[in-house]
């Protein structure tokens, strides 16, 4: 049998919005995969500290604050610094589309904005981790 | 008389209806509320055939307020119009104040950043990219001096969204009132001061519940002595609805909350009737335009019956439940954001409907950011259009006495009770959020939800029906990340020029009283004034209180 893809949900910073964290946590685990949710304010040490420790593929972000600029491409840097740089980290929350150049520059693979649904998720997942 | 309707209400499903539906079905199988009440085809005076009006609608202002609280409710004077604002620092907050005020607003809501909700100063590694973003950075008393400067606070009334650190905020309005020369007793406002809801949806805890309810409750005495006229607590349905409750569950969870904060209150020796008029509410007003009139109806009277069957309240005043609404932001669209102006003037108007006292509209572009100056005055209009314009403002309650609005009232009710009582078996609201069964069910209702959107159960206009090309929104509110800086670099200055042994000492008081039973609010006013931060007088409680952790 093959292995399951295992995500991290996480929610870095100080927001405390996590219904789409929760709802899309769910929604993987429908779909089969075996999904680590962190719970709200997480730092992005705490963050790149659990996916490693957890061994997960990809970790996903979310935010609702608007500390995204700042919160998001740290959890990368730590995670490169931490040899674990083939761990993909995807976002999503309320994020200014003016925003996603530099999210991805920084090495951020995807940003979902409100109204994506979960079966979106689910598929960008199963095409980037084989 | 209801033979006869009984009589012909059968005759016509038999005949006209059945020839209707066997030519063209209707729409779907069955139709229900997002609470999943059963909806039928037509509501007739048979669903009311029980009612009692004097029992269960009474008259406006009077038991068990049914109708509305006040007894001439928006014929005497609207509901206040009062917008959530704050973002960056102080002084560009206190220009966005000014503006809603020169444009008719009525009344101040102020929103903090995160920092302040959680009790961080903005130079904490916490606050890192955080510093003004989902409100106004506050630090000291300085900039609470700067956030209000010329607005005269015996004249205007300010709610603030402040939980864990509710006591720490109204000290410093407190303070600045009194910079001001307005004596603390003419102070007319809100604080949430609903910490139980955000263990439940919201996230900004810092202590464990029990040190939070000590807080609260040293909070409702402060008041009652200090500040008669403020509103101690706001409890809130609003974020557990907007993290995926139903409307049954909203209504069942803030009641339940509401009784466990008066439980609280009666335990710390405090009087039912004295704090219970200085208690408001506030809930969401999501789409479902009859089930959200008939909510906040069922909420009046539920509550009221609570306060007079279960706390023996003796003042008719202590059964009235006042609250604030604001419009559903989880139901904004980040697709086509012109089609929020329409969502927000239906659940404006059914919030007026359903007889709040002030209210709050989303703006158009919040799927986005916080608001533009432009996009939060049309929001301000689409009140004033409803006020000024709709006429629903001219008549009291005058969706009563509609067959599906009295009778969706009484279930909702029902199934709110039904709620309560379970919670009740479970030791009260604090234990039910203690053992995660209120957190579930709300994430239970929000994962339904989402998919029933998937499955197109649910249409959304723009989302999964009539979609189309565009362009994402691009002219919207950006927060300079130089504010953090700023703050950092005014809270520097400020801990540098004032008084450190006074501070010292205060905070050295305030520690006493968190020790012992003493209240922890007059030595907060005093650490306030003399600057102390927001992060070392909260830092100062956490060395004696302790953390919550979410497990």
């Amino acid at each position: 049998m093959a292995r399951k893809i295992r995500v991290l949900i996480a929610k870095p910073g100080l927001d405390g919005h996590d219904r789409g964290a929760k709802v899309i946590a769910r929604a993987l685990r429908d779909a089969g995969m075996e999904v680590i949710y962190t719970g709200i304010r997480q730092t992005p040490e705490q963050i790149a500290g659990a996916a490693i420790q957890e061994g997960v593929d990809i970790v996903g972000l979310s935010s609702l604050s608007g500390a995204h600029n700042r919160l998001f491409p740290k959890v990368v840097q730590l995670l490169r610094e931490r040899g674990a740089a083939d761990i993909l980290v995807f976002g999503g929350g309320i994020i200014p589309v003016n925003d996603i150049p530099a999210l991805k520059e920084s090495g951020v693979r995807e940003i979902f904005l409100p109204g994506a649904s979960t079966e979106d998720i689910i598929q960008y997942i199963r095409d980037n981790i084989k | 008389m209801s033979d006869r309707i009984r009589e012909e209400l059968e005759r016509w499903e038999k005949t006209t209806l059945n020839r209707a539906v066997s030519k063209s079905p209707e729409r779907q199988p069955s139709f229900q509320t997002t609470s999943h009440i059963a909806l039928k085809n037509l509501a007739t005076p048979l669903d009311v055939e029980d009612a009692d009006y004097c029992r269960d609608l009474g008259f406006p202002g009077k038991f068990p307020f049914t109708r509305g609280v006040q007894p001439t409710m928006y014929r005497g004077r609207f509901w206040t119009m009062r917008q959530y604002a704050g973002f960056a620092t102080a002084e560009e907050t206190n220009h966005r104040y000014k503006y809603l005020l020169n444009q008719g607003q009525t009344g101040l809501s102020v929103a903090f950043d995160l920092p302040t909700q959680i009790g961080y100063d903005s130079d904490h590694p916490l606050s890192d990219g955080e510093v003004g973003k989902v409100g106004v950075a506050i630090d000291t008393l300085q900039d609470m001096e700067i956030l209000f400067d010329g607005i005269p606070l015996d004249k205007v009334s300010t709610s603030m969204t402040i939980n864990s650190t509710a006591a720490i905020l109204m000290a410093m309005y407190i303070a600045v009132a009194e910079k001001q020369g307005v004596k603390s007793d003419l102070l007319q406002g809100t604080i949430q001061n609903d910490v139980l809801k955000e263990y439940a949806a919201r996230g900004t805890y810092i202590f464990p519940p029990h040190e939070s309810m000590r807080i609260v409750t040293n909070i409702f005495a402060f008041c009652k002595d200090r500040v008669p006229r403020w509103n101690s607590i706001s409890v809130s349905g609003y974020h557990m609805r907007e993290a995926g409750c139903t409307a049954v569950q909203e209504v069942a969870f803030t009641l339940a909350d509401g009784i466990a904060y008066l439980e609280a209150a009666i335990q710390a020796g405090l009087d039912v009737d004295t704090v219970a008029s200085r208690i408001a509410f506030f809930f969401c007003c999501h789409n479902n335009f009859i089930e959200e009139v008939a909510k906040f109806r069922a909420a009046r009277r539920l509550w009221a019956t609570i306060m007079k069957e279960r706390f023996k309240a003796k003042k008719e005043e202590s059964c009235m439940l006042r609250f604030h609404t604001q419009t559903a932001g989880c139901s904004l669209t980040a697709q086509q954001p012109d089609n929020n102006v329409v969502r927000v003037a239906f659940q404006a108007m059914a919030a007026v409907l359903g007889g709040t006292q002030s209210l709050h509209t989303n703006s158009r572009d919040e799927a986005y950011a916080l608001p533009t100056e432009d996009s939060v005055r049309l929001a301000l209009r689409t009140q004033q259009i409803i006020a000024y314009e709709s006429g629903v403002a001219d008549m009291i309650d005058p969706l009563g006495g509609s067959y599906v609005v009295e009778a969706l009232t009484n279930e909702i009710e029902g199934k709110a009770i039904e709620y309560i009582k379970k919670i009740e078996a479970m030791g009260g609201a604090v234990q039910a959020i203690a053992s995660g069964y209120i957190q579930k069910e709300i994430a239970e209702s929000a994962y339904q939800y989402q998919k029933e959107i998937e499955a197109k159960k649910r249409i959304v206009v723009g989302i999964n029906r009539f979609q189309m090309e565009e362009k994402p929104l691009t002219d919207i509110l950006r927060i300079r990340p130089e504010v953090e800086e700023y703050q950092k670099e005014k809270l520097s200055k400020i801990k540098k020029e004032r008084n450190n042994v006074k501070v010292k000492e205060t905070l050295a008081l305030l520690k006493k009283a968190a020790r012992g039973k003493d209240n922890v609010v007059p030595p907060i006013l005093e650490a306030v004034k003399a600057y102390a931060s927001l992060g070392e007088i909260s830092d100062t409680l956490r060395e004696v209180f302790g953390e919550y952790r979410q497990s």
